[in-house]
């Protein structure tokens, strides 16, 4: 069966709204592409605490920590290229560094803006804002999780830098489910190798899970949707459970999920360890699904990352 | 604290500019230029202008001072010490590890300061920020923003000047401290600011063009800028003498951001005395 593809933005509209009825400190800001980040029921129903400064990105950021010095909780809203890049001095003195309550949420996150080429996709940004003391990091795998992540955006006091794809994605998680900001998701159990994944990639890691399944290897599945602060713990369950990991994220295989995993692992004194990912390389105007395929962001790499994987465990072990 | 006299303001200016030299010369380290330039508009603003609770620095209806200029912090350290934020001798150190007083002003560190700044041309958009929520809350409070004329040469500036005129921000009051001096040179070799009171015309302020180093001019045109409520953004577009009370400072590039030695220093308080009691 075909499942239900949604968005994640489209979590981070609704949920906006949700939000802003409940606390009328929650503010948007739109930089000119509230439409495309799905603010327009905001916008409507809560002028009072929406703000449209144009195609001026940095002074954006400056609005957000003066409002944000007033009490209120604004969330800058724009494509994650602009929002990360484009802003992120601003987003470094005005936010980070007097640690407001600004989140900075993004639509276009990784590929997903796949026929609007490299220029709008954007494989850099968590790694940025990973850098940045204060900040944390998040990208929810679907529209649920999305809609309960934006949710505990807005709980966390201090800045938090939010990722939602433009293309559809499957929907995974049931409704009413539980999500916390620096908590992975364990979303199968598995005592052969433990996938990682974050974001749109999680649906690929349930997948290569399946016919790794299949194959006689159970694999352990972790939904890790914040890389700061990563959930150690999580991870150091699966050095011990399983010693060997493979990352999975739609991101450069720099400075992302992948490094934050291997930067523990190695801390931790090791263990086997891939990393799929963007291969430091920007795309092109493609189908989504392609540019994923390009970098070997697909269930049979997955599979096939995991199978040499045990296959050195084995070697180790005998 | 209206009331205050021009002679007394005058005065308190120039104690203000005693501390400012005294603080970078113990630090051995700081922008005494800028920091001389800005010292009439602080005096004022801090003296006579804002409604504000030193005991009470979070205190949600106080105006707000913006230094986007955060280079020439000394001088709004002074006004803070003055007014009894802190103790006068933290003003000793200024710069030093562990210290309030950063080498630019650090919000969660200094009681006072409203906005971290640093990074030039950011602090007038946080101001917008500001000016903002007071407006959509029915508060009465004034936003001041002093951004340098050199600072004048970063886009977000004109980003943030756009906001104030969509949103009608009319208790927003921008200082420009138009001393026509900048790090590596004059701003007219570095990049020429053409038409720069204009330019803040252009983007909807209600400009005002003063000597910034005369009180009674700094004075007259805060309190016409906060009188006129007629939805435009006041920029005060201040012509000021970068290094104003220390003859050798004024108008000296090379003082944007050395400290004096202690010659130069005895020299410098010895005229800003001279001053003082002449008024």
């Amino acid at each position: 069966m075909e499942q239900k593809k949604i968005a994640t933005r489209d979590g981070f509209g609704e949920a906006i709204v949700d939000l802003g009825k409940e606390n009328p400190d929650i503010y948007v800001i739109d930089i000119d592409i509230g439409k495309s980040c799905k603010t327009g029921t905001f916008r409507k129903e809560l002028p009072e605490q929406y703000l449209n400064v144009g195609i001026a990105e940095q002074n954006a950021a400056g609005v957000a920590a003066g409002l944000a010095t007033c009490g209120r909780t604004p969330f800058v809203v724009t494509y994650a290229a602009f929002g990360s890049m484009r802003i992120c001095e601003m987003i470094r003195q005005e936010i980070c560094y007097p640690n407001l309550n600004v989140k900075i949420a993004c639509s276009h996150g990784g590929v997903t803006p796949a026929n609007d080429g490299a220029s709008h996709q954007c494989i850099e940004d968590m790694g940025i804002m990973r850098t940045l003391p204060n900040m944390t990091v998040v990208m929810p795998a679907d529209y649920v999780s999305a809609k309960a992540l934006v949710k505990a955006a807005a709980a966390w006091n201090g800045p938090v830098y939010l990722r939602f794809t433009r293309d559809a994605v499957p929907v995974i998680y049931e409704e009413g489910g539980t999500f916390e900001i620096g908590k992975a998701k364990r979303i199968r159990e598995g005592s052969d190798v433990s996938l990682i994944a974050n974001g749109d990639t999680v649906r690929l890691a349930m997948e290569a899970a399946k016919i790794l399944s299949k194959k006689g290897m159970e694999a352990e599945v972790l939904d890790m949707h914040t890389i700061k602060p990563l959930d150690c713990e999580a991870v150091r369950n699966s050095i011990r459970t399983t010693n060997a990991i493979v990352t999975i994220e739609d991101h450069n295989i720099y400075n992302g999920l992948g490094s934050a995993v291997a930067e523990l692992i190695a801390e931790n004194g090791g263990a086997l360890l891939r990393r799929v990912g963007i291969q430091d390389q920007f795309g092109q105007s493609a189908p989504y699904e392609r540019l994923l395929e390009m970098n070997g962001i697909a269930v049979e790499n997955i599979v096939k990352q995991a199978e040499e994987l045990l296959e050195k465990k084995s070697k180790n072990e005998k | 604290m209206e009331g205050i006299s021009i002679r007394e303001l005058k005065n308190t200016a120039t104690d203000l500019r005693r501390h400012v030299i005294e603080m970078i010369y113990k630090a051995q380290s700081g922008h005494p230029g800028g920091s001389l330039s800005v010292a009439d508009f602080v005096t004022a603003c801090y003296f006579r202008e804002m409604r504000i609770d030193p005991n009470n620095p979070k205190w949600e209806d106080r105006d707000r001072f913006i230094l986007s200029k955060g280079h020439v912090c000394p001088a709004q350290y002074a006004a803070l010490a003055m007014k009894g934020y802190f103790p006068m001798d933290v003003l000793d150190t200024l710069r030093k590890e562990g210290s309030m007083l950063q080498g630019h002003p650090d919000m969660k560190k200094c009681p006072g300061i409203d906005i971290s700044t640093g990074s030039l041309g950011q602090g007038l958009a946080c101001g917008v920020g500001m000016a903002i929520d007071g407006k959509r809350r029915q508060k009465d409070y004034y936003v001041y923003v002093a951004v340098g004329d050199g600072e004048c040469q970063e886009g977000e500036i004109w980003e943030a000047c756009q906001t104030a005129n969509k949103y009608q921000l009319d208790h927003l009051i921008v200082f420009v401290d138009d001393n026509g001096l900048q790090l590596d040179g004059t701003t007219d070799e570095v990049m020429p600011n053409i038409n720069l009171g204009q330019k803040f015309q252009a983007f909807g302020f209600d400009v005002y063009e003063i000597d910034g180093n005369d009180m009674e001019q700094v004075v007259a045109a805060i309190e016409l800028a906060k009188l006129v409520k007629n939805g435009r953004p006041k920029c005060l577009f201040a012509h000021t003498v970068k290094g104003k009370g220390v003859s050798f400072m004024e108008n000296e590039c090379g003082w944007h951001g050395t400290a004096p030695n202690q010659e130069q220093f005895e020299q410098a308080m010895k005229e800003l005395k001279t001053q003082s009691s002449g008024c």
